[in-house]
């Protein structure tokens, strides 16, 4: 859920009214947001870095809104104040619609077939005769941002571009060209470089090294002219200098370039209608131009658990910007989708908005007529039964991680990770994310590593899923249920671990034998002490192992004790 | 045990006098030392009520070991004062006596001495006066004679600074008949043996009293742990409210089932490097139900099934992608995608709880690893009040209502449903949190690392209590 910061008082400054937090938390909850947290900037700063650098900086009170992922008609004050002043019914939802300018044809940008290879999609819109403050322009800018990490995905589906229209002259050209013939002066920058020179020299920037690769390895990079071979900008890298934006600039060419159009023209279409209602809010006069790329309308039959009139349907749906008219006497309710609502794709979107309108909990709770019988799975229900009983007979359970080191299943057991059959993860952040475990053992030899203060014995054990590859499953690979125990103490018992397994069996009705029943059979293991480990056979198939540690896993683990230890799969006993 | 003929003349003494007698008095009448008579109080308070005894502090002054010396020899200043003939001592010689230095500036300020400086052969010390009162000397032999209470406080505390005198506390018992006073020691027995019961002679005798303040001896047992005691009660909330165990043993588990499946579409940002876990080996999955997939497909791509889609370019390498599941919804999903090939659909009531991951930034509360308690319900008509009535019953079961706070619900997309084959009217609604919040809640654990993993101090799992959710 992105998180959205507004301050507080200019917030209620356009609400028209001001709230105590619990009020507008209150608010934000039947509105489906979240208030995440009342601080400042100076609290942020004083949290992250010291209260040293938190000096002097803004004790503005913030509101730090959760919004639903896929609302991006919220990340910005001007969009948060609109759909709360329609929810309150202080205001209409706003209709937009594209008008030409006065004088002359629409802009046109024209796309190259150049562009096919590294970004094909481009999209754009023309504001004009619009007044910034020093505040909606700061919220322009921090929306652009907020899209750029959202829906934009880093810039890699989408990126954004708004010029002064003043400063260049259409029509304009996207297209794509080798990183040394594109040469122009980037934003902030005072010298010309070439597309090349500028990767490098972006490589160091805190905020633009995270794009490059984007384009980096392309044989060709996009960019945009206008008419006069002026660089709007390489995209999704950086804009030209030459047409930016200030406080001052009245009429905005607004570009998204992309990988996809959709989201570009969802994009595009949330650039344009947000900056439209900051317009709104100051001056209703202005003369407006605006490119929308969808405009849809459902109709649909709500089947709501509501028990509420097409009509009041109707009206709690244009509470939610969403304009609805009852169409028909079957009670059928015609919806219109502004622009402004990308997520909504489905009737069923428009049913939640309704629900949410109407109020979660004012909805009358009800008990499904659903009639079944319960059923536990027979792995886990065993498991159950058996954690009880090795508890009984003195064992204590531990509970560890099923992800873990190569080295936790391999060299410290004395193994090749070759002959594991782990299942390699390929972006752990740290070496304890590197396999899936193949052996409960190693979690329970550092579950007592970890607990080496404790009075001895320590008797361990865990019952829990190991996973190996399995060229038989859709996936190549398959959980199996283990149970694994370790006594740990000065001498190495065992007899112990072995009386366990005596008692195991005897718990799964298991008798000893050769040949149905269960039997033990001296083994090489390298994780056991030569001499002291044996396989375990039941009904004449291997199902585990059990012995006396090898002196180097235990020294592995960082242990000092002798330690002896059982580890068998118990899904042959279902 | 001290030796009974001291402990019964303990209490012949005590017999004699009316209201107690202290321990102190007793090792004078007896001419023992204190701490022998302390010795035997214990040992008679272990017999039973034979007699009383209070603990109590007293004060009192002593003379110390340099104010013995004082004592016998007198007072430094008046040692100097003996020392000096009629024609004086040059302060030279008078120095060179043991007590010279203390006793010079002393008697000095006694004026019983006067100092010639300019005495011809150095300077040399003369009385001042003829005889002296050796003050010093009286107030400790009062002291002595154990009559310090006659003494100032003021004089008590000069003679402590000069370390002359020493305040010290001494624990003593004030001793009193107990009801079952007796002048005769019968010895008490410790335990009840098989031969007394046989004989019966455990009738008459005497046995030692417990001492039920002190803890019992720990059992020697096994512990489960406290998570999995959770995990327990959980499933058996399901159990009771007639939900069955889907079958979640298998941590891998292709995007395909993870996302796709569940109309997530492929960009999203849980699909991202940074929070799931992809595999290197085995890095794909194979064989997806070929109709679904396309199905599947399409409704991300073009739409479908009343949905506009997400119109973007659906790639089958993406779906093939094998992960450590983020979710059990995964298996929530192919659950529902057998229940859809069933030649006739039932109505199901599904539940899981199992391992999920993610490859997150771990903290305080988050690893990279946790459970998933996951419950579904499909049925005909299903509605939002429906799933607030579940969702309302089974937290009433976890007997905390605010609780709701610690999970997520909602009713399965038709996206999701409807290309799984499911009849349009079956609505599927669906609940889900982790099993370590709840728990760190019940047993008050701030820190996931204290109740999961292989760093977790044993002794936290040996003294868990019995997990009952609702009380």
């Amino acid at each position: 859920m992105p998180t959205v910061g507004v301050k507080r008082d200019l917030l209620f400054q356009a609400l028209g009214r001001t709230y105590t937090d619990e009020e507008f938390d209150e608010l934000c909850f039947e509105f489906g947001l979240e208030l995440d947290e009342i601080t400042s900037e100076k609290d942020i700063i004083s949290r992250e870095q010291g209260d040293q650098k938190a000096e002097g900086a803004s004790d503005v009170i913030l509101y730090k809104i959760d919004v639903p992922a896929n609302r991006y008609d919220l990340l910005c004050l001007e969009g948060l104040v609109r759909g709360l002043q329609v929810f309150k019914e202080k205001m209409e939802a706003p209709r937009y619609r594209r008008v030409s300018p006065v004088n002359g044809d629409p802009q046109r940008l024209i796309i190259t077939e150049d562009t096919a290879g590294v970004r094909p999609h481009a999209v754009a819109a023309v504001l004009r005769n619009i007044t910034f403050t020093p505040e909606r322009y700061e919220s322009f800018i921090e929306l652009q941002e907020k899209l750029h990490q959202n829906v934009c995905r880093k810039r890699t589906l989408v990126a954004i571009g708004t010029h002064d229209l003043d400063t260049v002259s259409g029509p304009f050209t996207y297209t794509a060209k080798a990183p040394n013939d594109i040469r122009f002066r980037p934003l902030n920058q005072s010298q010309e470089y070439t597309a090349t020179q500028l990767m490098s020299l972006y490589k160091t920037d805190s905020h633009l090294r995270h794009y490059l690769h984007i384009i980096e390895d392309e044989p060709l990079y996009p960019v945009i002219y206008d008419s006069n071979g002026i660089v709007l900008s390489m995209p999704p890298i950086i804009n030209g200098d030459h047409s930016k934006i200030s406080v001052n600039t009245k009429n905005v060419f607004i570009e998204c370039t992309a990988t996809d159009l959709t989201k570009a023209k969802i994009v595009l279409d949330m650039v344009v209608t947000m900056f439209i209602v900051c317009v709104l809010l100051s001056s209703l006069s202005l003369s407006l131009s605006l490119s929308l790329s969808l405009s849809l309308s459902l109709s649909l039959s709500l089947s709501l658990s509501l028990r509420e009139s097409a009509e009041s349907i109707a009206q709690l749906l244009t509470r939610m910007c969403l304009r609805s008219e009852v169409a028909g006497d079957d009670g059928q309710i015609q919806v219109e989708i502004p622009p402004t609502r990308s997520d909504v794709i489905h009737a069923c979107d428009i049913m939640e908005d309704a629900a949410m309108a109407y109020g979660f909990n004012n909805i009358t709770r009800t008990t499904p007529r659903t009639y079944t019988v319960a059923n536990q799975l027979p792995l886990n229900k065993l498991t159950e039964l058996l954690r009880m009983d090795l508890a009984a007979a003195g064992f204590t359970e531990a509970l560890t991680f099923a992800l873990c080191s190569q080295e936790d299943i391999a060299d410290k057991l004395g193994k090749n990770i070759s002959e594991t059959r782990a299942v390699h993860i390929s972006n752990p952040k740290t070496a304890e994310f590197q396999v899936a475990r193949t052996t409960l053992l190693s979690g329970l030899l550092k579950t007592v590593a970890a607990n080496r203060k404790m009075p001895l014995p320590l008797k361990l054990f865990e019952i829990s899923d190991v996973v190996l590859k399995d060229e038989t499953t859709d996936v190549g690979a398959r959980n199996n249920r283990r149970l694994c125990a370790v006594y740990y103490n000065k001498t190495p018992g065992f007899e112990v671990i072995h009386g366990l397994l005596d008692r195991v069996m005897q718990l799964l009705e298991v008798r000893p034998g050769r040949k149905h029943g269960y039997y033990i059979q001296a083994a090489e293991d390298s994780t056991f002490f030569p001499g002291r480990c044996a396989e375990i056979f039941s009904h004449g198939e291997s199902v585990g192992r059990l012995g006396v540690l090898h002196p180097d896993v235990i020294s592995g683990f960082e242990l000092t004790m002798p330690c002896s230890a059982l580890e068998i799969n118990i899904e042959h006993f279902l | 045990m001290a030796d009974s003929g001291l402990l019964e003349s303990v209490l012949r003494l005590v017999e004699k006098v009316d209201g107690g007698v202290d321990s102190q008095d007793v090792a004078g009448g007896l001419s023992v030392d204190h701490q022998v008579v302390v010795g035997a109080v214990k040992s008679l308070q272990a017999l039973g009520e034979v007699i009383e005894a209070t603990q109590r502090s007293s004060k009192h002054w002593e003379v110390t070991g340099e104010g013995n010396e004082i004592l016998e020899q007198g007072s430094h200043e008046a040692r100097v004062f003996k020392a000096i003939p009629e024609e004086g001592l040059p302060q030279s010689e008078l120095m060179k006596l043991p007590s010279g230095k203390v006793g010079f500036s002393k008697a000095m300020s006694n004026k019983w001495i006067r100092l010639d400086k300019g005495h011809e052969g150095g300077p040399r010390v003369f009385r001042t006066v003829d005889s002296i009162e050796d003050a010093v000397r009286e107030k400790l032999q009062q002291v002595k004679k154990g009559q310090s209470s006659q003494l100032e406080e003021k004089e008590k505390n000069e003679l402590k600074k000069r370390k002359l005198l020493t305040e010290v506390t001494v624990k003593s018992y004030w001793i009193t008949k107990g009801s079952n006073f007796s002048t005769t020691i019968t010895k008490q027995e410790t335990e009840l043996t098989p031969e007394m019961i046989a004989s019966g002679s455990w009738r008459e005798k005497k046995f030692k009293p417990y001492n039920f303040e002190a803890m019992g001896v720990a059992p020697d047992s096994g512990h489960l742990h406290p998570l999995m005691k959770v995990r327990t009660q959980f499933r058996q909330i399901f159990l009771e409210m007639g939900f069955t165990e889907m079958p979640t043993n298998n941590f891998i588990e292709s995007s395909f089932w993870n996302f796709d499946s569940l109309f997530q579409p492929q960009q999203h940002p849980a699909r991202d490097q940074h929070d799931t876990f992809f595999l290197s080996d085995p890095a794909l999955a194979h064989e997806f139900p070929p109709d679904y997939l396309e199905r599947v497909k399409k409704v991300h791509s073009e739409g479908g099934f009343g949905s506009q889609g997400y119109k973007y370019d659906w790639k089958i390498e993406e779906a093939q992608k094998n992960i450590l599941r983020t979710h059990t919804t995964a298996v929530s999903a192919r659950m529902l995608y057998k229940l859809a090939q069933q030649e006739k659909f039932t109505p199901v009531k599904y539940f899981s709880i199992d391992r999920v991951f993610r490859n997150e930034t771990l903290d305080a509360t988050h690893l990279a690893e946790f459970h998933q308690i996951e419950g579904v319900v499909a049925d005909y008509g299903l509605t939002l009040g429906d799933l607030m009535g579940v969702l309302h019953q089974f937290f009433t079961k976890l007997g905390l209502k605010k609780w709701v706070e610690v999970g997520n619900s909602g009713v399965f997309r038709p996206e999701m449903l409807l290309p799984m084959g499911l009849p349009e009217e079956v609505s599927v609604i669906a609940w889900g949190l982790s099993l370590e919040r709840p728990t760190m809640i019940k047993y008050g654990i701030n820190n996931i690392r204290e109740l999961v993993g292989h760093k977790v101090n044993l002794q936290m799992v040996y003294d868990s209590p019995v997990c009952r959710l609702d009380s």
